[in-house]
């Protein structure tokens, strides 16, 4: 019985191949469905996608997931959220079972091109770094040599963590886990000097600690980790609406526009602000995307500008509080920068 | 007449108690616990552990828990951010407090939490009568809950006939915990009974089939074909012809769990002596009669303890669905944890513990039946 449920919705899939084949306007499928799929995070990283007990969903990626909705549709609440686990994303949206992949996933060479996705938009700017208990007195990665280093296996952290130590002609014992649950117990039980992931996770790790105080994270970061949405490639539209989504959160804080202001910034008489927020008559910006003219109203409304973002979800808003650093604008010396809107 | 002849004696000696020594709970103690001095030495070190490690353990659960809070800060101590007195340990039931809906129902929308409950209650009243064996009309309860309230239940939890519609990614929980089970259970004790006579028939094509399918489903690990199917399946489909995750799940559980008891039930079909079934020929009895009257019926009597060992087996292994991101029991739980708004040093401990003692519950309940059902059917094989 249960085979040929199977054999049947195989052999469908199989008809329906020629009816769908070489389509690629996710925008479009979007809007005929009425909904976003969006792929995050479902467990391990605060900050970026949770659910809290009320089953809503919370987080920097799911805030980019909220504002694509609010673009297209005019509505946040449209988006339909796959929780998935860092083996299983990459097939995710390459089966079409997401339409966006934001899951605090590094943008890399290899995933830009081998796995058939693009990466535009980084919305945040992650690094590997260390934490150490403070009684050891080291005050820079450079001095861990012959330290103990708790450290996830299968990740490009361990093989960062290796580059960096042969690199600096130091020696280290690294003390691997299958799982980051594993690795963060064993660090909080002693079992090593020195932990290593990637920033963010060292922030909320800390918040897992029974005495944080008692830790610190080093300054060095040791590896360049862009997190960014991904889309499929060859899909130009879907891409652009994406990005752009991205880029309009940066703009509105670039432009010092808010959740709560945005409606009075409509009246501005600042040129740049009229054209982004859709209230110059014959701009078309919003119809080239395939949006409605009030997209980047809609995305500030649902989410606010990046800024406000980044603090309620991993800033001084939120347990983590994890400083801007290089997640701050361009013009306060970050990376966060939003190409021009004409 | 009445005589009286004293050296008969008229009446019985009341019994003696057995000797103090031997009786009383000092004796059972002595008896058991200090009966040689390898047993003392055991004794007082079991003793040693329980008054050392209990105190310990209820404080920690019950004594310094936390039991109500809004957030994270409710479980910290100063140091940490919250406003407990630094040093404190204890678990954190404020946590599973705010989520318990959540761990139950996963994100099934709060507004239609009536329809899971429903099913929940329906699943009960079919239950329990059928469990208890005085209550009358077994077969008009089996019909009812085997085949009347999965369709129902389908319906109601999925949407239709006016009810939202309610896809599979929003539920979690312990309802995906025990739905899994449900099907499981109900699809392989028949499967399974199927399988383990297809490979004892002499029909050759049946025998060849079966036994490929128990051996097949056998040599590979359930997380593997999840997995598969969860990955590899859905980049051999086209984009928007995916078959449903929960329906994957339920296919991989049930064919596995089947596999499983065919081998079991075989065990039972083997240790049935040959007499039985030349008695059952020599009466005229047709196969099908044979098998439901005369062999059946002893052979699943045997092997009840190892239905249930597979149905535990089960009910455990749902938990493996996370890896094709159906949250179950534990899954959700586990997810929990990634949740900045609760996290703390001890909400892992606290989530884990609750999981363990839901699903310790269940397997208990599951395992305490058997052996009721074991010592009501044991008419001849009884030691």
């Amino acid at each position: 019985m249960a085979k040929k449920i199977v054999t049947a919705l195989v052999g469908a899939a199989v008809l329906g191949l020629g009816a769908t084949a070489a389509q690629a306007d996710t925008l479009s499928d979007v809007k005929a469905k009425g909904f976003v799929q969006c792929g995050v995070n479902g467990s391990n990283l605060a900050g970026f996608g949770a659910q809290d007990s009320a089953g809503n969903w919370s987080g920097l990626d799911v805030d980019l997931c909220k504002a694509v909705a609010a673009a297209v549709f005019g509505d946040a609440t449209k988006v339909k959220y796959t929780p998935l686990s860092a083996k299983d994303r990459f097939p995710a949206l390459q089966s079409g079972e997401i339409d966006i992949l934001a899951r605090n996933t590094t943008w890399s060479i290899s995933r830009d091109s081998q796995l058939g996705f693009d990466f535009r938009a980084v919305n945040y700017y992650d690094g590997q770094g260390f934490m150490v208990k403070k009684e050891l007195g080291v005050k820079s990665a450079l001095e861990l040599s012959g330290a103990s280093i708790c450290v996830q296996s299968g990740t490009t952290t361990e093989l960062n963590l290796a580059d960096y130590f042969r690199a600096n002609n130091m020696d280290f014992k690294p003390v691997v886990f299958e799982a980051q649950d594993e690795a963060d117990a064993a660090y909080n039980a002693g079992r090593c000097d020195a932990y290593t992931t990637d920033a963010s996770g060292l922030y909320s790790i800390r918040l897992k600690m029974a005495n944080p105080d008692d830790h610190m994270v080093l300054p060095e970061i040791i590896s360049k980790e862009p997190l960014g949405p991904a889309v499929r490639q060859n899909d130009s539209k879907w891409f652009d609406v994406v990005s752009w989504s991205h880029y309009a959160m940066v703009a509105a804080e670039e432009f010092g526009i808010t959740q709560a202001n945005v409606e009075e910034k409509k009246k501005s008489d600042n040129p740049d602000i009229k054209r982004f927020l859709g209230e110059e008559a014959d701009s078309t910006i919003g119809a080239d995307l395939g949006l409605p003219k009030d997209w980047a109203v809609q995305i500030i409304k649902a989410v606010g500008n990046y800024g406000e973002s980044f603090e309620r979800n991993v800033g001084e808003g939120s347990p983590l509080k994890i400083a801007r650093g290089l997640n701050a604008l361009w013009t306060k010396g970050g990376l966060q920068y939003a190409p021009p809107i004409r | 007449m009445t005589e009286n002849i004293s050296y008969i004696r008229d009446h019985f000696l009341e019994a003696e108690k057995p000797p103090a020594a031997n009786s009383s709970a000092f004796a059972w103690i002595r008896n058991n616990l200090f009966s040689t001095w390898k047993d003392a030495v055991l004794t007082i070190l079991a003793v040693a552990a329980l008054v050392y490690y209990v105190p310990k353990a209820v404080n920690w659960l019950f004594i310094s828990a936390v039991w109500t809070g809004a957030d994270r800060t409710a479980c910290l101590t100063v140091d940490q951010g919250g406003q407990l007195e630094s040093g404190w340990n204890g678990a954190c039931w404020a946590y599973v407090n705010d989520r318990f809906v959540q761990f139950m129902f996963g994100s099934y929308p709060r507004d239609e939490l009536w329809r899971p409950l429903l099913v929940a209650a329906m699943f009960v009243a079919l239950l329990v009568p059928l469990l208890i064996p005085k209550v009358p009309r077994k077969g008009l309860n089996a019909l009812l809950l085997l085949v009347v309230f999965p369709i129902v239940s389908f319906f109601l939890l999925i949407g239709g006939f006016g009810l939202r519609h309610v896809e599979t990614s929003l539920w979690g929980g312990l309802m995906v915990t025990l739905i899994i089970s449900f099907v499981g259970i109900v699809v392989s004790l028949p499967a399974g009974i199927l399988l383990a006579l297809g490979r004892r028939s002499s029909m050759p094509i049946m025998k060849t089939a079966s036994i490929f399918f128990i051996e097949l489903i056998r040599g590979v690990p359930l997380i593997t074909v999840l997995f598969m199917a969860s990955v590899l399946l859905p980049l051999f489909l086209t984009p928007g012809n995916n078959i449903d995750k929960f329906l994957r799940a339920l296919i991989g559980v049930s064919i596995f769990a089947s596999a499983y008891m065919a081998e079991v039930i075989r065990g039972g079909l083997q240790a049935i002596p040959k007499g039985q079934y030349e008695a059952a020929d020599a009466l005229g009895l047709n196969y099908f009669h044979k098998m439901t009257f005369i062999v059946l019926p002893q052979a699943i009597k045997l092997v009840i303890p190892g239905i249930v060992n597979t149905f535990i087996g089960m009910f455990k292994d749902t938990s493996l669905v996370t890896i094709i991101s159906m949250y179950d029991l534990l899954g959700i739980v586990k997810a929990s944890f990634g949740d900045s708004g609760w996290i703390t040093p001890v909400t892992p401990l606290t989530g884990l513990i609750f999981a363990g003692f839901v699903f310790w519950i269940f397997c208990f309940g599951m395992s305490r039946y058997s052996a009721f059902v074991e010592r009501r059917l044991d008419t001849s094989h009884k030691r």
